[in-house]
């Protein structure tokens, strides 16, 4: 690395191993966030006038009135299809148009009739629909309930902390005083001398005489510090605007558990608030980041899932501004003997949680997604931002990854490397350092003087490579990129109106306006092959420091008075990060004519990012509390709909043991994104650096990811299909289990698989919490039967990575690994059926060519997989779909099984034959030996 | 498999090995079997793994299903995931590679059987790559054959050379003792001298002005002899004007570059200074001269005011004598550190010892002075870093000489001192062929010598090991 960059290390980023939570804002600090924490709950000032109300077949619209200051809000409600209702808040008047998030839902959602039920003076009552659900609009003061039966599942204001900061005029500044001086005058100028003044305005003035005098009762609103200017260190943030926050709390009777809201290092569960700041959301380059705290991080997913027995439910709170949300709860704090008490004296109060969204800027525009099951929560929450994008299957293989493979020969010799000591992987990854000075798609002219040469290297072994293209761009006029950004205007300005311009990696580089669809047009453009120069069809996209990262800026990002077109940085910042990775996999799709499915990795996300690729959790380092905190950050993205989600594979920062990086591979191997990545201080780690046992182990845990490759690339079919978290947490699948509520040191891939990895220095053991009463599962790798819904201890040793197949599943794999998944594509299958307790197993093999969009086109083979009455067979669950496969069916092995005395296939053309088995007795494992049907075709085999 | 072949030349064998693919005959074996395990494949008699896991019909040999826990029945498929093929490879050298590349699309043997199924276009470069190995290996040899012979020289001019300098050690142990004694005895002349010291209180007052010149001069003089320590950057015992060109600082003139000439005019118009005449450099260039290291350790010997001329002129000899005492201590030092030295079994690389090999990259000048230090200086302008200081030869076991190991450079941010490590290979030039910093300040060094030649014989057998026709 160059000295310059080490110095820009230290400048910007500070010197110790710590975050510096100074760099970064509490609640207290951010002006916004400290004045609507201020308010106190009970104290609504809304009232709806029901006299307002329209109700059309769509919607409903209402205005409320703040009776302190007489400025209006039009609320609107939708009921949606699929159990949702939206709301909808925003000012009847503003003076400028606020910010509603486009781009972000997949489309404008359809609607479903709301009708009216009854009406008071009071409020009115509306049907959600046929389910008995019901939506309670009280005037006085405003508040909205959610009522299924006679349970409340909602309310929303309860707590009277709707604010709802009206647009002004500034009243301290020359301008203002000058406006109000001089308005009656100006209007007097104006009328008698133009002809042409704007009639619509004036006509709607007139109109509404109510709002005129109402507007002269307004009392005089108090100017706090911060609301027209705020600093933070040595950064000012002019507000032109003045104050715009919004916020709104949500009652959630009955909730003890409250999820999401990525992305913060913290537990699954999310804590409680009270005692310390709100969880923030707001994207931002966090150095060296710590670990159990609610400080923001990189992406940002404004949804939160509630969770009790009964039901579950969703908050979608689509607003891309600076957010906090706090949460409290009337049974934190109580001890489990103070609950049991309240039980026992029958004078509990219901346990409830309350939350509450503040963001700085936009409307209230929020979905309530009402389940009432998780996977209703995830469908409904996928029909509006979409699903997980479907990855190409190489993508989930092994990602090699360095802060900086040097030149074209290391990165020869570590693909080499891995032949020598046959560790499969797939991609190779290139850093900042291969550019030309950080001039992204461009190469450095001496260390990767031919790149084309490199990636057909790695494509001659069916491998393929990564290289970063980060967002800000070099000022440097002998720059094509630059230039071009700079002559179609393309860049954020500054709120002074020149080309914003920030310091990052190249120096000082302005930021691409990827908000704009004209700049993310030109930018896909730039993938085409004959614009990337030295890219080829193996090259893919990683997206770094698009929170995005600005050096010396406040919080290392933008200015929040930093201009897209019309609106501020602060209205949408949370997604720039989004956009940027829509424009780069735009590209990727384009390059290859709508053909290859892309690949693009993205530090920053919004609601929606999972339609553009994978995230990983950032900067974290080679300390075992990061290795856990993977587990429940990877699982609460899951949660909101970013499945391919990983953690940088031994720590990007320091240096991990050799056990700690083994644990780390074991762990990795069982997530969805499996990269390994080091910083550039950091000694070198490819897996074969720590003596041949470690090597052995490392080389171990990649191979069971890739003999799970088929599962992996089904289970992301489905999460594509249907929105439903690859990695799941095990109350997702064990809803009514209150003991899966809080479990986040394992999770469940899909619903078959069970992994408790082992995060602990020096384990002897763990204890994995097995679910379900009516369960069984079974070890992976010694086939051992265990019951479920019990705690079960797992001796471990090095070598240990506790997985466990549920009874009842099938799982293919293929047991043959190769030095790539692509080498592995016309490889047989191994079918493992593990029987539950009714001697009954079901499972899916989904085949495609595995890398493009033909899938669409209806070009797979997807199979359901039953075994029942000890018959298993394969049923085609796509009749219309057309694909070939190579591949076959060389094993099968039943987990849990009894001998049989002969076992008989029956092809597809009826042709019957006696398949070769053996039975091991002490495991009750039968294995059926070389069946040898096609896996696209129909057969059934039977035991008899 | 290879013993027989231990006794021939060179130069037959490889002829033979290009013949090999013509003239050899394809013994009929199943696929992937080497030659050396046909016995155990016997077509239509049952088959033992080779592990005796089981025993097993021989047409479930290569049949594409595994049988056997080591693989042994599926060595021409990729049915087991341990399993090893093998390939014949004639005209090259045969190998063996795991069973999962075996029809993979990616061609891995030069004879392409590992592709018999998979549709890869392979084509066998068996013979070219024979051909080239051939020539490299011909090549390699003519090197080493080279390369021993001037090993051989390099052991005599060892062994001459540290006869010398036993010696010269001898000597200067013994001119040491002298100046030893020489000291001692002006030390008890001091002494005495200073017994009547009891005169008035100005005279005190002077002489402790006196005294704190002195002071100055005798820190001056032992500054002087650091320095000169720091300049003689090969401990040869001289300055030269190639030592103090890498000191910019003392550019007589600062509009330009520090010319050798410039140099050599501080030297008082010669190539090299000793200690004795460093004396007269010295005061040229104390004011510029910016030291390497920061610390500058004090004579404290003095702590009463002296009070008369006699004992001033006694400090002024006993100081010179002090320094020039502490220069031979210093080669005294430097010789026996030298002579003490692993510079291998026979000393061979011994010459190595005070020189210094650079080699120039895009951005950076890189300095190898064995035994001594790695540096690398910024082509255009900006300091030197040190890459490390000898530590050890880290070689594996079996030729310990063949990695030499530079520690404890300069600090990285965040990161580990500078570290270097040196790869010897074997050739006629002693020079520096690459350098590369694989992980951060971690530097690899590739350096050519004919000190770390082996006996061309060796390498034949090392190319028959791995020969099997």
């Amino acid at each position: 690395m160059a000295p310059v960059v080490v110095l820009w290390l230290a400048m910007c980023l500070g010197g110790t191993w710590a975050v510096d939570k100074g760099n970064f804002k509490t609640c207290d600090q951010s002006a916004f966030c400290k004045r609507q924490r201020a308010l106190k709950p009970g104290e609504s000032p809304y009232r709806a006038l029901l006299e307002t109300m329209e109700l059309t077949n769509t919607r409903l619209t209402l205005q409320l009135i703040n009776d302190n200051n007489k400025v209006r809000l039009l609320l609107e409600l939708y009921r949606l299809q699929g159990n949702i209702t939206r709301v909808k808040i925003n000012e009847l008047k503003p003076l400028k148009p606020r910010y509603e998030v486009p781009d972000v839902l997949i489309r404008e959602p359809p609607t479903e009739p709301l009708s009216l039920l009854s009406q008071d003076e009071n409020g009115v009552v509306l049907s959600l629909g046929a389910e008995s659900q019901r939506v309670i609009v009280s005037a006085r003061p405003f508040r909205l309930d959610i009522m299924e039966g006679r349970e409340v599942l909602m309310s929303l204001n309860s707590r009277g902390l709707l604010a709802f900061e009206h647009l002004r005029m500034r009243k301290d500044t020359f301008s203002y005083k000058v406006t109000s001086t001089v308005a009656s005058v100006w209007d007097y100028i104006k009328r008698v001398f133009t002809s042409q003044a704007d009639p619509e305005a004036e006509k709607k003035e007139e109109a509404d005489p109510a709002n005129q005098a109402e507007a002269e009762n307004v009392d005089e609103e108090k100017v706090e510090d911060g609301m027209w200017e705020e600093t933070f260190k040595s950064h000012t943030d002019s507000k032109p605007n003045g104050p715009s926050a919004v916020s709104l709390d949500f009652s959630l009777p009955g909730v003890e558990h409250v999820y999401g809201i990525p992305e913060h290092a913290d537990t699954l569960r999310l804590k409680t608030t009270d005692n310390g700041d709100p969880y923030r959301l707001y994207n931002l380059d966090v150095f060296q980041y710590e670990l159990y705290n609610p400080m923001a991080l990189y992406g940002a997913v404004p949804v939160m899932l509630a969770h009790n027995t009964q039901r579950t439910t969703g908050i979608f709170w689509l607003n891309a501004a600076e957010t906090w949300v706090d949460i409290s709860s009337n049974t934190a704090g109580k001890t489990v003997f103070g609950k049991m008490l309240d039980y026992v004296q029958g004078s509990s109060e219901t346990p409830q949680t309350d939350v509450r969204w503040i963001s700085e800027s936009g409307i209230i525009d929020v979905f309530i997604m009402l389940g009432p099951k998780p996977k209703d929560v995830f469908s409904q929450y996928a029909s509006l931002t979409g699903t997980q994008s479907f990855p190409p299957l190489t993508s989930l293989g092994y990602h090699q990854c360095r802060w900086n493979y040097n030149d074209q020969e290391d990165v020869k010799s570590v693909d080499a490397g891995f032949d020598e000591h046959d560790i499969p992987y797939d991609f190779i990854w290139l850093d900042i350092e291969h550019t030309d000075g950080k001039r992204y798609f461009t190469w450095d002219t001496h260390k990767f003087a031919t790149p084309k040469e490199m990636l057909q290297g790695l494509m001659d072994k069916k491998r393929k490579m990564v290289a970063i293209v980060d967002p800000h761009i070099k000022v440097d006029s002998n720059y094509k990129i630059h230039n071009e950004i700079r002559s179609r205007g393309f860049y954020i300005k500054n709120k002074d109106g020149g080309d914003y311009e920030g310091w990052c990696w190249p120096g000082s580089a302005g930021y691409p306006d990827f908000t704009r669809i004209d700049m993310r047009d030109w930018w896909a453009s730039m993938f085409a092959y004959d614009q990337y120069e030295g890219s080829m069809e193996n090259l893919y996209t990683w997206n770094d420091m698009n929170e995005p990262s600005v050096f010396n800026g406040p919080e290392v990002t933008m200015h929040k008075d930093a201009m897209h077109g019309a609106w501020e940085h602060r209205d949408l910042h949370n997604t720039y990060g989004f956009y940027v990775q829509m424009a780069t996999a735009e590209g990727l799709i384009k390059r290859s004519g709508g053909v290859e499915r892309p690949f693009v990795l993205t530090r920053a996300f919004f609601a929606g990012s999972q339609r553009y690729g994978a995230v990983w959790t950032g900067d974290n380092a080679a300390e075992w509390d990061h290795l856990k905190i993977s587990i429940p950050m990877c699982l609460s993205l899951g949660l909101v709909g970013i499945s391919f989600c990983g953690a940088d594979v031994g720590g990007f920062f320091k240096s991990p043991s050799t056990e700690l990086l083994v644990r780390w591979y074991q762990t990795g191997a069982y997530q969805p994104f499996f990269r390994a990545h080091a910083h550039l201080d950091t000694p070198r780690r490819e897996p074969w650096l720590f003596g041949p046992e470690n090597t052995a182990l490392i080389r171990e845990a990649v191979r069971q990811r890739y003999t799970l490759l088929p599962y992996w690339y089904q289970q992301f079919y489905q999460a594509h299909r249907t929105g439903q978290p690859v990695m799941r947490p095990l109350w997702v699948e064990y809803p009514q289990d209150p003991a899966t509520f809080t479990l986040d040191d394992e999770f469940l891939i899909g619903k078959d698989l069970l992994v408790h990895p082992v995060t602990e220095e020096g384990a002897r053991g763990v204890t994995a919490y097995l679910p379900g009463k009516d369960e069984v599962w079974f070890d992976v790798h010694t086939f051992q039967r265990h019951n479920g819904a019990q705690n079960l201890y797992i001796p471990v040793t090095m070598s240990s990575i506790p997985v466990f197949q549920r009874g009842g599943s099938i799982i293919p794999r293929k047991l043959r690994v190769r030095r790539s998944s692509t080498c592995m594509e016309h490889d047989p299958y191994t079918l493992f059926v593990a029987l539950n307790s009714q001697r009954k197993a079901e499972g899916e093999l989904y085949i495609d060519d595995g890398h493009t969009f033909n899938y669409e086109k209806e070009e797979f083979i997807h199979r359901r997989l039953s075994f029942a009455n000890n018959i298993l067979s394969s049923l085609n669950l796509a009749p219309d779909a057309k694909f070939t496969t190579q591949s076959w069916i060389e094993r099968i092995v039943i987990l849990g099984a009894s001998k049989p005395s002969k076992i008989t296939l029956k092809a597809a053309d009826g042709q019957e034959s006696q398949v070769e088995f053996e039975f091991d007795a002490s495991m009750s494992v039968l294995t059926l030996r070389k069946p040898g049907m096609n896996s696209g075709a129909d057969w059934t085999v039977t035991l008899q | 498999m290879s013993c027989q072949y231990h006794q021939h030349l060179l130069l037959p064998l490889l002829l033979s090995l290009l013949t090999a693919g013509v003239s050899s005959v394809e013994v009929q074996r199943p696929r992937g079997v080497s030659l050396s395990n046909r016995q155990f494949y016997e077509e239509g008699k049952p088959f033992t793994c080779l592990d005796n896991s089981a025993t097993i019909p021989f047409d479930r040999v290569n049949d594409d299903y595994c049988d056997c826990k080591d693989g042994s029945d599926e060595p021409g498929t990729a049915a087991c995931p341990n399993g090893s093929f093998y390939c014949t490879n004639a005209g090259f050298r045969s190998s063996f590679i795991p069973s999962s590349r075996i029809n993979d699309g990616i061609c891995d043997c030069c004879d392409t059987t590992d592709e018999y199924n998979s549709g890869a276009a392979c084509q066998n470069t068996c013979r070219e790559l024979g051909r080239k190995e051939m020539e490299s290996l011909e090549k390699m040899a003519e090197i080493a054959k080279e390369g021993y012979r001037l090993k051989q020289l390099l052991i005599q001019e060892a062994k001459r050379g540290l006869e010398e300098k036993k010696k010269k050690l001898q000597d200067i142990q013994v001119t040491k003792k002298d100046l030893e004694d020489k000291v001692e005895a002006l030390r008890t002349v001091k002494e005495t001298a200073e017994q009547p010291e009891k005169e008035a209180k100005e005279r005190h007052l002077k002489a402790w002005e006196d005294q704190k010149a002195l002071i100055r001069m005798e820190k001056d003089m032992a500054r002087m002899a650091e320095v000169f320590l720091e300049l003689d950057d090969d401990g040869d015992g001289f300055v030269s004007v190639a030592e103090l060109l890498s000191h910019s600082e003392l550019n007589p003139d600062s509009d330009d570059s520090f010319t050798e000439a410039e140099a050599q005019v501080l030297l008082g118009g010669v190539d090299k200074v000793d200690t004795v005449t460093f004396e007269a450099v010295w005061n040229n260039i104390k004011e510029k001269y910016i030291s390497e290291v920061t610390t500058v350790k004090t004579f404290s010997r003095l702590q009463e005011p002296f009070s008369d001329n006699d004992s001033e002129q006694l400090l002024q000899d006993n100081c010179k004598l002090y320094v020039r005492e502490s220069f031979f201590t210093v080669f005294d030092i430097n010789l026996e550190k030298e002579i003490s030295f692993d510079f291998g079994p026979n000393s061979e690389f011994a010459y190595l010892y005070s020189q210094c090999y650079e080699l120039t990259t895009s951005e950076y000048i890189y300095r190898l002075c064995p035994f001594n230090r790695v540096s690398q200086k910024p082509k255009y302008g900006g300091s030197e870093t040190n890459l490390g200081t000898w530590g050890k030869w880290a070689g594996p076991e079996d030729n310990i000489y063949s990695v030499m190991k530079y520690e404890h450079g300069t600090g990285c941010w965040q990161g580990p001192n500078r570290s270097t490590t040196v790869k010897l290979t074997c050739g006629k030039e002693t020079v520096v062929t690459s350098t590369s910093e694989p992980s951060r300040c971690e530097y690899l060094m590739e350096f050519i010598s004919p000190a770390i030649c082996q006996e061309p014989s060796s390498l034949e057998s090392y190319f028959h090991e791995h020969q099997e026709l």
